[in-house]
C-alpha cells in the first residue's frame, strides 16, 4: 500500500466499529464521494463560496475517518482556501480521487 | 479471526454503561458520518435517530423527547450555530445537553459552541473511548439536572425552579420588597389528640394541598413547612407586580378551599378547621440558604418577624387575617379592612398599626 492511507487509523476504526460494517462504511462513501467532487467543480465554476467550503469539509472529515491521509490533505487546503485554491488544486485532487478509492477498496475488502 | 472475537467482546463490553439505553440525535449532513456515529452510539446501547441538516433536527427535536444531541456544526440550510440558537432562545430544549461534533479548525469556534450553550467538544473523526466518556458524562449530568429540577419542583412554582436554573443556585443574598406570609391551624394541638395519627396526617396533606394551590396560584412561594404551620413569600424570587395585594388574594382564597373543605368534614361528623394567617410587606433579605447538598429559598427581617406575629395575633382578636400597614398602604381600598389600632409586639421597640380583613370581603 502506498502513502494514500494510513493503516493504523482503518484498524482501528475496524476495531471500533466492527470489519464488516466498515466495509459497508467505506461502499457508503465510494458512493458519495463522486457527489462531492462533483459539488466542489459545481461550487468553484459558480463561485460559490460557501458551497465551495463545505464540501472541502466534508470531504476532508470523511478522508480523515478511514485513515486517507493524502486525499484528506488535499481536501484540507482546498477548505483552507476556499475558491482562491484555483483550478489546479482542484485537478490534482481529482486525478489522486481515483487512486486512493481504489486503495480504499482494496483495504476494506482485507487485500 | 481472533481479532474479530476480541473486537467483538470489547464492544460487548461497552455497551455496559451507566447511560446504556438514552434517545440520541445526530444532526450531520454527511452520510459516512451519520452511519458511523449511529454505529458507534448503537454499540454503546443507545438508541439513535438521525437528522441530515439543522432544520429537519430542530423538528425531531420539538416533536419527540431525547436526551442527548450530538452536533455537527457545517450543515446546510441550518448549521450547527443555528440550531444551539434555537434551542438555547427555547425553554422546552435549552437543559438538553447538546455535544459538538466536528472538525471545525481553530479554537474560535469551538469557543463559540460552548458559548452558545453546547456540553461539549468531540473532534472528528471521534475517538469512540472519548465519545462513551463524553456521552456518559452529559447523561449523567443530565439526569441530576432533570432530578434537581424535579426537587425543586416539589416546593416551588415553575417559575421559581426556572430561576434557581438561571442562577445556577446560588447560595448568596439580596435585599428585596417582598410579602411575607404566615399561616396555621387553630387549635391544631387538641385536633391531634382527638383523632388518630393516620387522620392526622391525611388532614395534613389535605390542608398542605389545598394551601399550596392558593398560594402558588397567586404567584407565591411556600418556603416552610413545620406542623400545621407554613411560610410563604410573594414577590421573591420572582418579582410581583403588586406582592401585597398577591397575598392577600392567596388568604382570601385559602380561607375559602378551607370554607369548602369543612363541609365536607361537618358531612363526615369531624369538627371543622380555622386557620390565622399573618401578612406583613417590606424589605428583606432574600436567598437560597443551607449548603450545596440541601438548600432552601428562605427570607430573613424584620417583616418576617412581623408576619409571625400577626399571625399568632389573629387568636388574641378571633380575626381570619391579619396584615401591616405596609400591606394595608399598597392595597389601598382593594379589599375592605378593618384598623384595629396599634399593637405593641414582642421583640419590637415600637407598636405598629394592624388590620383585619373584613369577613365579608372572605366571601
Amino acid at each position: 500500500m502506498p502513502d494514500t492511507i494510513d493503516k493504523n487509523t482503518f484498524s482501528e476504526l475496524q476495531e471500533a466499529a466492527g470489519a464488516e460494517f466498515v466495509t459497508e462504511l467505506v461502499d457508503t462513501f465510494l458512493e458519495e464521494a463522486p457527489g462531492m467532487l462533483a459539488e466542489l467543480r459545481g461550487a468553484m465554476d459558480a463561485q460559490q463560496a460557501d458551497k465551495f467550503r463545505r464540501a472541502a469539509h466534508s470531504l476532508k472529515s470523511n478522508c480523515h475517518t478511514f485513515g486517507v491521509t493524502r486525499l484528506g490533505a488535499m481536501a484540507r487546503e482546498l477548505e483552507a482556501n476556499g475558491l482562491e485554491s484555483g483550478a489546479g488544486a482542484l485537478d490534482a485532487l481529482e486525478a489522486h480521487y481515483a487512486e486512493a478509492a481504489s486503495d480504499l477498496k482494496e483495504l476494506s475488502r482485507g487485500e | 479471526m481472533a481479532n474479530e472475537a476480541g473486537a467483538a467482546a470489547s464492544r460487548a463490553r461497552m455497551a455496559t454503561g451507566p447511560g446504556a439505553g438514552a434517545r440520541l440525535l445526530v444532526a450531520d449532513d454527511n452520510k459516512v458520518n451519520r452511519l458511523l456515529m449511529t454505529r458507534s452510539l448503537e454499540l454503546l446501547g443507545h438508541k439513535v435517530a438521525t437528522a441530515e441538516n439543522g432544520r429537519v433536527a430542530l423538528e425531531m427535536l420539538r416533536s419527540a423527547t431525547y436526551d442527548l444531541v450530538l452536533l455537527d456544526m457545517e450543515m446546510p440550510e441550518l448549521d450547527g450555530f443555528g440550531v444551539l440558537e434555537q434551542m438555547a432562545a427555547d425553554n422546552q430544549l435549552r437543559s438538553l445537553p447538546v455535544i459538538v461534533t466536528s472538525s471545525l479548525e481553530g479554537v474560535a469556534d469551538i469557543v463559540r459552541c460552548i458559548e452558545l450553550g453546547a456540553d461539549d467538544y468531540l473532534h472528528k473523526p471521534v475517538n469512540p473511548v472519548l465519545l462513551k466518556a463524553r456521552i456518559n458524562s452529559s447523561l449523567e449530568k443530565k439526569r441530576l439536572r432533570d432530578q434537581q429540577q424535579e426537587l425543586i419542583k416539589r416546593f416551588a412554582t415553575s417559575e421559581v425552579a426556572d430561576d434557581l436554573q438561571e442562577s445556577g443556585f446560588a447560595l448568596g443574598g439580596r435585599r428585596v420588597r417582598a410579602t411575607v406570609m404566615f399561616s396555621d391551624i387553630r387549635g391544631f394541638t387538641a385536633l391531634v389528640e382527638s383523632q388518630s395519627p393516620e387522620e392526622t396526617i391525611e388532614l395534613l396533606n389535605t390542608y398542605y394541598t389545598l394551601m399550596f394551590d392558593a398560594i402558588t396560584g397567586q404567584g407565591g412561594v411556600v418556603n416552610q413547612m413545620i406542623g400545621d404551620g407554613l411560610m410563604a413569600i410573594f414577590g421573591a424570587p420572582q418579582a410581583l407586580t403588586d406582592s401585597p395585594l398577591a397575598a392577600v388574594r392567596a388568604a382570601l382564597d385559602m380561607v375559602e378551599m378551607i370554607d369548602l373543605f369543612n363541609v365536607e368534614r361537618v358531612g363526615m361528623d369531624k369538627e371543622p378547621i380555622r386557620i390565622g394567617i399573618g401578612i406583613a410587606s417590606g424589605e428583606v433579605v432574600a436567598g437560597y440558604t443551607g449548603t450545596q447538598q440541601r438548600a432552601t429559598y428562605t427570607c430573613i427581617g424584620d417583616t418576617v418577624n412581623l408576619a409571625a406575629r400577626l399571625e399568632a395575633h389573629t387568636k388574641e382578636v378571633q380575626r381570619g387575617i391579619l396584615l401591616d400597614g405596609d400591606t394595608q398602604a399598597a392595597l389601598g381600598d382593594k379589599v375592605p379592612l378593618d384598623a384595629l389600632g396599634k399593637v405593641m409586639f414582642k421583640g419590637k421597640s415600637v407598636a405598629v398599626p394592624v388590620y383585619a380583613v373584613k369577613a365579608q370581603a372572605q366571601r
